[in-house]
């Protein structure tokens, strides 16, 4: 069955798209990415160590299979989202930015008004612009008629791991988005990436879920069982819930009747 | 000269490019993204942007991140 996952023209063979933090090495990174199945994941975009020597992330991710977003995390104004979106691009030589603009430091939820300003001048600027925005589907339409390529609606706050919060509002972004949406942020386990799915969300985008789970590469590979399933599901077309029960053997010729 | 790189003072005996400052910190120019005065630079603009003294130059690269 084709069931092609295109944002902004480019097709994704996977709909889990996946973190680059938190890891306990970047040994480790690399297996969970390739269990995941992955082939697009997120990347901070920081100063350069000069006093020491480290190793490049970039050692660790092949980039011919794996596409590279580069993300605004920790950006509080529209205009350091801007300006570390244009680092980025220039330091990935790509056009594709997860934009976040924060607006609380504890809840990480976003900052409504800078980050649809700062959609708004990145894609005049040319960009794909993917924002991490409030599970609002008003929010999500604004970005949309604003230019993003896909809007990505949280599940709960970041690394909280509670699982998607307000499903009917995801359902409800999903049937209204003219562009893919993508859920980010708040999986904790398998059956909350599967929920997303299932309302419909075209893909997921987790990090700490998967980076910080005891085992992170068999957690990545239950990551990727999770999303395929919740994706089936949601095509195949639920049953309707009902109050009763509703025989699944034959009421006829019944032993004794 | 002095300049203000990634937030610190550095000093320099002298201008020089941004390939040539690049060489110096041995830094690989294919994996970073170089601003000079607050405007990106250019990867095919290295060789000719000068670095004077009083610029404000961040290099910045991937990390991880989610």
């Amino acid at each position: 069955m084709a069931d092609p996952f295109i944002i902004a023209g480019r097709t994704f063979t996977s709909r889990l798209i996946i973190g680059t933090g938190k890891y306990p090495s970047h040994a480790i990174m690399q297996a969970a990415h390739e269990a995941s199945g992955a082939d697009m994941v997120t990347v901070a975009v920081r100063r350069v160590d000069i006093s020491r020597k480290t190793e490049s992330l970039l050692d660790y991710i092949d980039t011919a299979k794996i596409f590279l977003l580069p993300n605004t995390a920790a950006c509080y104004t529209a205009d350091d989202a801007i300006r570390t979106a244009r680092l980025g691009r220039e330091a990935g030589m790509s056009n594709w930015v997860k934009l976040e603009v924060i607006g609380d430091e504890q809840t990480l939820f976003p900052d409504n008004e800078g980050l649809l300003e700062a959609t708004r001048v990145l894609v005049k600027d040319g960009f794909i612009v993917l924002p991490y925005t409030n599970d609002d589907p008003v929010m999500c339409r604004k970005l949309a008629e604003a230019g993003a390529a896909a809007v990505m609606p949280l599940g709960a706050p970041i690394g909280s791991g509670l699982g998607i919060q307000n499903p009917n509002n995801i359902r409800i972004i999903r049937e209204q988005a003219k562009v893919p949406v993508i859920v980010d942020a708040g999986v904790g386990t398998a059956s909350d990436a599967a929920v997303a799915m299932e309302l419909g969300a075209d893909g997921v985008l987790m990090n700490t879920a998967i980076a910080g789970a005891t085992d992170p590469v068999m957690m990545a590979r239950a990551m990727k069982l999770a999303v395929e399933s919740g994706r089936l599901a949601y095509l195949a077309g639920r049953i309707a819930r009902r109050s009763y029960a509703s025989a699944s053997s034959p009421l006829h010729g019944i032993v004794g009747s | 000269m002095t300049i203000k790189l990634n937030g610190d003072l550095h000093d320099l005996p002298a201008p020089l490019s941004v390939t040539a400052l690049l060489t110096q910190l041995d830094i690989d120019a294919r994996r970073v993204a170089v601003e000079l005065n607050l405007a990106v630079v250019k990867k095919a603009a290295y060789d000719s942007s000068i670095i004077a003294d009083g610029d404000e130059v961040e290099i910045v690269n991937f990390v991880g991140g989610g």
